[in-house]
């Protein structure tokens, strides 16, 4: 199914796409900003994600972000990621002029309160807590992104790599970043829903049109230098279960490469019916739960298989077993009824996704920041055209043994 | 606030002031129909014809909850393990085959029912049905899939186990309902490994192929759906599940101490709270008048709890208080992450929020919002066929029908300050609620 819209710029650069869909009650009103953990000050990490949270302490003329939204029915929330950072309100479609008077003041300037910046630390220190101290094995990834990327910023997490971090940080930072990267200039805005163009376009103008357009980020990050011999690290924590990880670097998100890499992890470790799954947990026994994802980055991303082990399983022998796994992927193309069957569950993927006038509108986002919104039409077609001979070719890329990062966490108990 | 207009002053914008709303109250609400179909064996079929798109879901509920289980897990493990073998196929050949036309197939099982869940496009529905049919009717249960199951839903449990959140859900449920009661029932490692093949079939055989079942199916469904359920299911010697009285009840023993503290990792740096007491299903005529009030309480981002807690104090992440799903006897339940360190100072602004709305009446803006954010969510869940589906199933399960949808949206839009807080007084009194801190 094609997803239509329409696409117009104003006059200070914010890129504004509309999504008409008619049968839906609701409106959303999605802005995106190019920013997120990669653009950060290697001494000043997690702050794209602290800033987040800010954009909801306060604006210019309205102190309360959430008070107005509910009373007009509304509902919100934000993510970042190592990429960029998004906000999304879904509200009854007739009420969307609140949703633009919101969303247009936090881009006008925030009202940098002590108090906001005060509260949200602690806050996303206990998030952070939450998420990654209070958990075991929440530690693992912090560790990988080291080992990994050595040069290029994913090699912090978008939490940060300390608390120390979020700790020290000053509302005079808060300020420099927004009037770098929260302007028009750096924005995508993306309503969907049961809207008009024209009824957008008049909106647009009214409420973010006299917003000064501000200065076009352009990202000068280093690249990952080509890793050149496997490397690895062993910890041991207290956790119940001994656990492996190995990455693999992969193409970044516009390349071909991404997709043949997300159909290789397909075939590797997503369902019951995956090979790593078949071999290593049903036949071998080897591994109590195995995966195999990617971790989808705009700049070069990880392939990255993960698994518990069987009580009394030698890590050195699991860890050959998925080599081995992986090996197979080199000698020989997939069949076609692998190749027939990745295709068709990436297929009823995006059917299922984009079942939601929310996913739409985020998506278009999404691919307007990869460059092109329309690219969202054409994802299907660049999978179905990748050939059993691209996959053995890229798997013989990304497995080569010099591009592994084995990360051995020991249960130390 | 609502009410008010732009206002413009020359040519500039005036931002202050909020463009107005259209009030919850005007929107009118319609849960679109379901038409029920009947097979030969007097299986029904609940089927909501919605969408656009051509992918559907289907359904089938069993009363094959954990609350008909003669020995601990079984029920769980009869439900997980039904995709694990059948007289003709192995547990590969049948991902591979759900997995083949990209389609979802999962499994779950509750205290009452347990079902398996089909997701599709509609155009792989014919190769699909036949092989869920098969899982209901032909299971075998190998032994060495079981072997697998028991082993890695052990790890799993380890794991768990050193979470607080984990460990401090299990708790409070037992206290609230007893340790026997299916509700507030947990296994230990040890449970799974006791679990035997034959029992696995007994209760497969009892509670599937000679079940009570029920099929919802939502999308835009194709024309042959109901004659394909026939054809498959129509046959099966499947009986109507329980309602009012069959449903099987069992006796709510209560823990008797109601504050409790608990060390599950001595390094951790936040604890677990839960804060609850029992509160009766939804059949209570306050059931849906408390979910108004437990809005206002802690029931979305811009609830009390929420904005003392965690806005003003930065104790946590979230706070979120709900009225638990269980068929039998619900819970008012208050679960939260916080430091370490700001546990107690949390539990007493609890307390100091439940007493607020005891003594204090909730102001026109407030209640304002929350009857407009409860009216926005339920038109943004009602978008969509498979959300209409789950406002469905939750009704059908729970013995009710439209005009529960119709009575709740009607309380929300009507229901005053003065009642809210009567309703305060009689069900949050903190001395009725067990307090839980897992570290």
């Amino acid at each position: 199914m094609t997803i239509k819209f329409d696409r117009f710029e104003l006059a200070n650069g914010l890129r504004v796409l509309v999504h008409e869909d008619p049968s839906t009650p609701m409106a959303i009103v999605n802005v995106l900003y190019d920013v997120g953990a990669r653009d950060e000050d290697p001494r000043k990490t997690g702050f794209a994600h602290l800033f987040e949270h800010l954009m909801f302490g306060g604006s210019v003329n309205i102190d309360d972000f959430e008070t107005p939204l509910q009373l007009a029915g509304g509902e919100n929330n934000a993510y970042t990621t190592n990429d960029f950072t998004n906000y999304y309100i879904q509200l009854p479609a007739e009420n969307i002029e609140t949703a633009f008077w919101l969303e247009s003041d936090r881009m006008l300037s925030l009202a940098f309160s002590e108090k906001s910046l005060e509260v949200q630390r602690k806050v996303v220190m206990e998030e952070f807590k939450e998420h990654y101290i209070n958990k075991p094995y929440g530690d693992a990834w912090f560790k990988l992104r080291e080992l990994v990327y050595l040069q290029h910023p994913y090699r912090w997490m978008t939490i940060g790599s300390e608390l120390r971090h979020i700790e020290e940080v000053k509302l005079d930072d808060v300020r420099q970043f927004f009037f770098k990267y929260y302007r028009p200039v750096n924005a995508i805005l993306v309503v969907a829903g049961k809207v008009t163009t024209r009824q957008v376009r008049e909106l647009a103008e009214k409420w973010f049109g006299d917003i000064p357009s501000g200065e076009k980020y352009v990202r000068q990050l280093p690249r990952e230098p080509r890793q050149e011999a496997a490397r690895r690290l062993e910890v041991r924590a207290d956790v119940p279960l001994d656990a492996l990880y190995k990455c693999y670097p992969m193409a970044s998100r516009t390349e071909k490469g991404y997709y043949v890499a997300d159909l290789i992890t397909e075939v590797l470790g997503s369902g019951t019916s995956s090979r790593l799954h078949q071999a290593l947990v049903k036949e071998k026994k080897l591994f109590s739960q195995i995966e195999c994802h990617h971790t989808g980055s705009v700049d070069p991303g990880l392939v990255v298989v993960e698994g518990k082990l069987i009580k009394g399983v030698r890590m050195e022998d699991a860890d050959r077993a998925v080599e081995e796994e992986l090996e197979k992927m080199r000698a020989a193309p997939v069949t076609e009824k692998e190749l027939t069957k990745v295709k068709n569950k990436t297929e009823s993927a995006i059917v299922f996704e984009d079942m939601s006038v929310m996913n739409r509108a985020n998506s278009l986002a999404i691919y307007e920041l990869l460059g092109d919104a329309n690219l969202m039409n054409t994802e299907l077609d660049k999978y179905k055209a990748i050939s059993a001979e691209d996959m053995l070719e890229t798997s013989r890329e990304i497995f080569d043994h010099r591009n592994s990062n084995t990360l051995y966490y020991y249960s130390e108990k | 606030m609502s009410k008010a207009m732009v206002v413009k002053s020359g040519n500039r914008l005036n931002r202050k002031v909020a463009p107005p709303v259209k009030d919850a109250r005007e929107f009118e609400l319609e849960l679109p129909p379901y038409v029920r179909h009947s097979l030969s064996n007097g299986v029904e079929v609940y089927a909501i014809d919605l969408g656009k798109v051509d992918a559907m879901m289907v359904s089938w509920i069993f009363d094959a909850g954990n609350s008909y289980e003669t020995g601990k897990g079984i029920a769980a493990a009869v439900n997980s393990l039904l995709r694990n073998g059948t007289s003709a196929r192995k547990a590969f050949d049948i991902s591979e085959h759900f997995d083949y036309y990209g389609a979802y197939l999962n499994r779950a099982c509750h205290h009452e029912t347990a079902e398996l869940t089909l997701h599709c496009l509609n155009q792989h529905i014919r190769e699909l049905v036949p092989v869920v049919a098969e899982l209901l009717t032909e299971s075998v249960y190998p032994e060495e899939e079981l072997a697998i199951y028991k082993k890695n839903a052990q790890q799993r449990l380890q794991v768990n186990l050193k979470k607080s959140d984990f460990v401090a859900g299990r708790l409070i449920d037992s206290y609230l309902f007893g340790a026997e009661h299916p509700y507030g029932r947990y296994n230990m490692p040890e449970d799974y490994q006791a679990l035997g093949r034959e029992e696995l079939v007994q209760f497969y055989r009892k509670h599937y192929q000679h079940g009570a079942c029920r099929i919802i199916a939502a999308g835009k469904l194709p024309a042959d759906l109901i004659p394909l359920l026939e054809k498959y299911f129509g046959a099966l010697p499947l009986g109507e599940p329980a309602v009012g009285a069959a449903v099987p009840e069992f006796l709510i023993r209560p823990a008797g101490q109601k504050k409790y503290r608990v060390t599950n990792d001595p390094d951790g740096v936040q604890g677990s709270i839960r804060i609850a007491r029992n509160f009766p299903n939804r059949h209570h005529p306050d059931f849906q008048r408390v979910q108004v009030l437990n809005n206002v309480f802690g029931g979305f981002f811009g609830s009390r709890l929420m904005n003392n807690i965690r806005e003003d104090k930065g104790y946590t992440y979230g706070i979120y208080s709900y009225l638990v799903n269980n068929r039998q006897e619900s819970a008012w339940m208050i679960s939260t992450e916080a430091g370490k360190e700001v546990c107690e100072p949390t539990i007493e602004e609890v307390y100091k929020e439940m007493n607020l709305l005891r003594e204090e009446l909730i102001d026109e803006e407030e209640l304002e919002m929350a009857r407009n954010f409860a009216i926005g969510s339920v038109l943004g869940d009602l978008d969509g066929p498979f959300h209409v589906a789950s406002r469905w199933k939750s009704i059908l399960l729970n013995g009710l029908d439209e005009n529960y949808f119709r009575e709740g949206v009607r309380i929300v839009k009507t229901i005053t300050p003065e009642e809210l807080r009567e309703l305060a007084v009689r069900w949050l009194d903190p001395a009725e609620f067990f307090e839980l801190v897992v570290v």
